[in-house]
């Protein structure tokens, strides 16, 4: 096969994965959408097979190894529950980085087959575009893995940050560049591995100091890592597909970035920096006094939501971690059955990657179209008689509206305290991620439910 | 004068950069995870490289240092390729409008 026709090839998926990404404007066109990526990734697969053109046992190597990684991946996508999406795809990210890692370490040590130049005399614009995407790659692997660590629980969510912190990343980073430069100058190898060990080092460094509630940040800036490294090994590569594809993932993640840290108010460097939490005792201490909570059982919340005609859900992270969605879904079909009109508000950073409590209530069999984000719903919850908080907090407290003190003022939050009512499912008093007291606790019509999320809804469920 | 192919990549990364913005911000927040899961997929297309990398060099020495980083590299794309699309489809599926029966 010419090489010409197998760049119009490449180009080919690269407009078949364009449309994959546009199909997600809605679940209608969704599943075409993703169609379009599978056929663009057999022919971008199917034609490098033709141009390699010799079918040796290295070919056949190739397929068996195919099929492993495709056999666990197959087996990984149909095991994995849906509560632990984050964490696959935290784990999928470390892959991509990895991946890039190992393809620029071949282009590396063998550069004739990419038409690079010859082991020692590569040349300089490849050379700097496969340690750009080696360093992206190495970093995004390790940062993913910290991710992960942090997502599955392994590792505890909170922030880990130490004296200098900045500066040895700066200091890191700064020292990447050198040496990227070094190693144009000079062609020796050890440069380069030295490239791909500090660049694992800055991933964990980077990662560390994010805390739990800020993953959905962390994740959508690895994903953008993921794209740009793809990209770098594209134009190493200079494999079109690549290319393409590296930019679209990298400014999807950027985009989503941007999307999760205006959901908190805070820009991206505030929360790549880190320390949310462990820095604003002072402020929640202030107002711990005890203060009167009204306090519900599931008789009183099933009562006053069978006799409301309009309910709004609140899920939070909370019902991830207790798996309530099913449970609330029953729930939910039990006041329709009285005449409830009940829909879903989803604040952008509830859950802990872009989309996780969209994905839950999905897999609970709820309505798409009952589903509503901030700010097609915060009006809403005026006319509304009751408003169930399960597993929600920071999202809710009315703190970011009133006190200019507060570390969250300013987020957009749902507007839960205007309903006439508010259950509020929470498992103690104790503040949320930001470490403040939720003002929400304290109103005359907040009545809270003490418990499991997902227990306190089947309760209300046995009751209605 | 020639202009350098490099040039030529580079205006297709720019101009995919700019297609990624407008094609994203398109995208139904309640289709985020989704979207995160799908990219997770495409970019693992890393595999054309790792499989041109695998086969390189003299047929009588398939497993040379830089030919199994690119069999590496294979299973590890290759294990995106089809868990990110499986588990993408998977999630799609879930999605469904009002039953108008009920």
């Amino acid at each position: 096969m010419s090489s010409n026709l197998l760049a119009i090839f490449y180009l080919i998926s690269g407009i078949l994965f364009i449309l994959a990404l546009r199909g997600l404007s809605s679940p209608e066109t969704s599943r075409k959408g993703n169609l379009f990526g599978i056929i663009g990734m057999v022919i971008a697969i199917g034609v490098t097979f033709l141009s390699v053109g010799n079918f040796s046992t290295g070919f056949l190597y190739v397929l068996i190894f195919l099929l492993i990684g495709g056999s666990i991946g197959a087996f990984i996508a149909y095991k994995i529950p849906m509560t632990a999406m984050p964490e696959l795809v935290a784990g999928f990210h470390s892959l991509v980085g990895l991946a890039a890692v190992f393809v620029a370490i071949s282009a590396f040590l063998n550069p004739e087959v990419f038409n690079l130049g010859s082991p020692g005399n590569i040349k300089i614009a490849s050379l700097i575009e496969m340690s750009l995407g080696a360093a992206i790659g190495a970093l995004t692997f390790t940062g993913s893995i910290i991710a992960f660590l942090k997502l599955r629980g392994i590792m505890s969510g909170s922030p880990i940050t130490f004296v200098g912190q900045h500066y040895l990343n700066l200091a890191l980073g700064l020292t990447l560049i050198g040496l990227i430069f070094y190693l144009c100058k000079t062609q020796v190898d050890t440069w380069f591995w030295i490239i791909i060990l500090i660049s694992f080092l800055v991933g964990v460094l980077l990662i560390i100091p994010i805390g739990g509630a800020d993953m959905p940040v962390v994740i959508s800036m690895l994903n953008s890592y993921s794209g740009w490294a793809a990209a770098g090994i594209g134009f190493t590569l200079e494999n079109s597909a690549l290319i393409i594809t590296g930019a679209l993932v990298g400014s999807s993640g950027a985009i989503l970035s941007y999307i999760m840290c205006k959901g908190m108010n805070r820009s991206f460097f505030n929360v790549i920096l880190g320390g949310f939490g462990g820095t604003d005792q002072s402020f929640s201490e202030k107002g711990k006094e005890q203060k009167p909570v009204k306090n519900g059982n599931a008789d009183d919340a099933a009562f006053l939501m069978k006799n409301a005609s309009s309910v709004i859900i609140v899920p939070g992270y909370g019902m991830a971690v207790a798996q309530a969605q099913h449970a609330l879904r029953e729930m939910v079909d039990a006041l329709k059955k009285n005449g409830v009109k009940v829909t879903y508000a989803i604040h952008p950073v509830a859950g802990r990657m872009p989309g996780h409590m969209n994905v839950l209530l999905a897999e609970a069999n709820v309505p798409y179209d009952e589903v509503f984000e901030l700010e097609e719903i915060n009006n809403d919850f005026a006319n509304c008689d009751v408003a169930y908080v399960i597993g929600a907090n920071d999202v809710t407290n009315p703190v970011a509206k009133s006190d200019p003190q507060s570390p969250i003022y300013g987020m957009p939050i749902l507007d839960v305290e205007k309903s006439k009512s508010v259950l509020f499912v929470k498992r103690s008093l104790s503040p949320g991620y930001a470490g403040i007291d939720n003002d929400l606790f304290y109103r005359d019509n907040t009545l809270m439910l003490f418990a499991d999320a997902k227990k306190m809804t089947e309760d209300i469920i046995k009751s209605l | 004068m020639e202009i350098d192919p490099f040039v030529f990549r580079l205006s297709i990364f720019i101009l995919s950069i700019f297609i990624g913005y407008y094609v994203v911000w398109s995208v139904t927040p309640s289709l985020h995870t989704p979207l995160m899961s799908v990219t997770n997929a495409i970019s693992s297309v890393i595999i054309v490289g790792a499989i041109i990398a695998a086969l390189a060099g003299n047929p009588g020495s398939i497993f040379d240092t830089a030919n199994i980083f690119g069999f590496l590299a294979i299973i590890l794309a290759a294990v995106n390729i089809f868990g990110g699309f499986l588990v993408t489809q998977r999630m799609l599926a879930m999605y469904k409008k009002k039953k108008k029966d009920k």
